[in-house]
């Protein structure tokens, strides 16, 4: 863990050095380019995130080990977090560039804000079911549907754009050299800070559980109180 | 198919006999109609608006009726006697998702017609077999996803706050396919033809979600 820690803050302190400092300034845009290689890795991370999500879910109701729902709900939990930092760089990005800080015509914008409207019931959900192992049954279900509507929700919305307005982002598809090489670290360095996130937040939980267990056989009265994460 | 065609008789005579949840769904409808006539300030409206108009109705009387959907299987362990008979849980989720198709067409039946009677403007009524193909996509994406969202909420605390909470987000894709090919059908001035596209999308969509909410079902009725 020590070593992944190490790596993560290596390689964006690489990143964003090379986004900053090699990355060629944006001729249109200038400084302000400079957000892409923020948002674009944080939106693709959360939505890698919820998309794994679904998939652990599904090892969850297929070997019924309760591991598996402890890193869907982590996987998911820390995809929202990196979800709202999309939002929020997004809304800055789209106030920088096109003086609005949300545009309806962006599909991306759009399929993402439905995506991250739909996780957000995630949490709602869990924390309605007492009963733990039902909570990870039906987290699960959810999960796994949730995650086959990521791709469905942004093809429909990327069709309902496609004729009333050309796409936007093209900056990305004409970026130099260089410019890939800072995005594809920045990307790098992006999943490996949610990878190290993922495996704090899973060992510290499951310190919480063993930590319960010690003061039950202690003789304690631990009562575990309600919680939308795994108990 | 006996004890789906079983299980979807007893939904169907339980709504027969107690008539609570279709003609609340159809009352909301129309009176939303009524809403909208003072929210928007128009005597008629046309082209993506209408669409806009008659498809978010739709969409929240359905919420409405999903949030009912599991309401009787969950009183007197009603639930619990048709898990014990030795059926496949499939069977269940077929009949629930059937009987919600049809209570939507039949709130259709009264919603539509009042739609066009109080809020469409003069659009052509040739319109009619282009909206109905809409309707029977769209209400069978709305009834796999009710059906499912209202068996996943019905176990919990906050049941009518979590139907509504999942199923508004996860049905956005058939409100927008279902909105964007009506559009053209309420164009001022003659319904214009219906957007193949947006067909294809509606049938994706429900093929999709029908093959997950049949494979996860079972897990929801576990116990």
């Amino acid at each position: 863990m020590r070593t992944l820690s190490i790596l993560t803050v290596v390689t964006l302190v690489t990143a964003y050095a090379l986004a900053f400092f090699y990355a060629p300034m944006d001729a249109v845009e200038g400084l302000r380019q400079k957000i892409f290689y923020l948002h674009v890795p944080l939106a693709l991370v959360a939505l890698g995130g919820f998309v794994a999500g679904g998939v652990l879910a599904i090892q969850h109701l297929r070997t019924r080990d309760r591991k598996w729902d402890l890193r869907s709900y982590v996987a998911i939990h820390m995809a929202l977090i990196f979800g709202i930092g999309t939002l929020v760089t997004g809304s800055i990005w789209a106030r920088a560039a096109w003086g609005h800080w949300w545009l309806w015509d962006e599909p991306l914008l759009v399929s993402f804000l439905i995506v991250f409207l739909l996780y957000a019931c995630y949490q709602p959900l869990r924390f309605a079911i007492e009963d733990p192992e039902r909570q990870a049954r039906y987290a699960s279900v959810f999960a796994i549907v949730a995650g086959v509507f990521v791709p469905i929700n942004f093809a429909a919305v990327r069709f309902a754009q496609e004729h009333t307005h050309p796409r936007t982002l093209s900056s990305s598809h004409n970026l130099p050299g260089p410019a890939w090489l800072a995005f594809f670290v920045a990307l790098a360095g992006m999943v490996l800070l949610y990878v190290t996130l993922c495996r704090y937040e899973i060992a510290a939980k499951n310190v919480r559980f063993a930590m319960r267990r010690l003061r039950r056989r202690l003789g304690e009265d631990v009562v575990a109180g309600r919680s939308a994460a795994p108990q | 198919m006996r004890p789906t065609s079983a299980l979807l008789r007893k939904e169907l005579r339980l709504e027969w006999r107690s008539r609570e949840v279709v003609p609340a769904m159809a009352l909301f409808s129309v009176t939303t109609f009524v809403v909208f006539h003072f929210g928007l300030q128009k005597d008629t409206v046309d082209g993506s608006l209408a669409a806009g108009v008659l498809w978010v109705t739709l969409l929240f009387a359905a919420m409405l009726g999903a949030n009912r959907l599991f309401v009787s299987d969950a009183q007197d362990g009603a639930l619990e006697g048709v898990l014990l008979a030795p059926v496949d849980r499939t069977a269940l989720f077929v009949a629930k998702a059937v009987a919600f198709f049809a209570f939507l067409a039949l709130v259709e039946v009264v919603a539509v017609p009042a739609f066009y009677l109080l809020l469409l403007g003069p659009s052509a009524g040739d319109a009619v077999p282009g909206l109905l193909a809409v309707l029977v996509l769209a209400d069978a994406g709305i009834a796999i996803v009710g059906a499912l969202v209202s068996g996943m909420a019905t176990q919990t605390r906050s049941r009518d706050l979590l139907v509504s909470l999942l199923g508004l987000p996860l049905l956005l894709p058939v409100i927008i396919g279902a909105a964007r090919a009506t559009t053209p059908l309420f164009a001022l001035g003659g319904a214009g033809s219906l957007p193949g596209k947006w067909m294809a999308i509606l049938g994706l969509y429900d093929l999709v979600f029908g093959l997950i909410a049949v494979a996860v079902f079972d897990f929801l009725l576990e116990e």
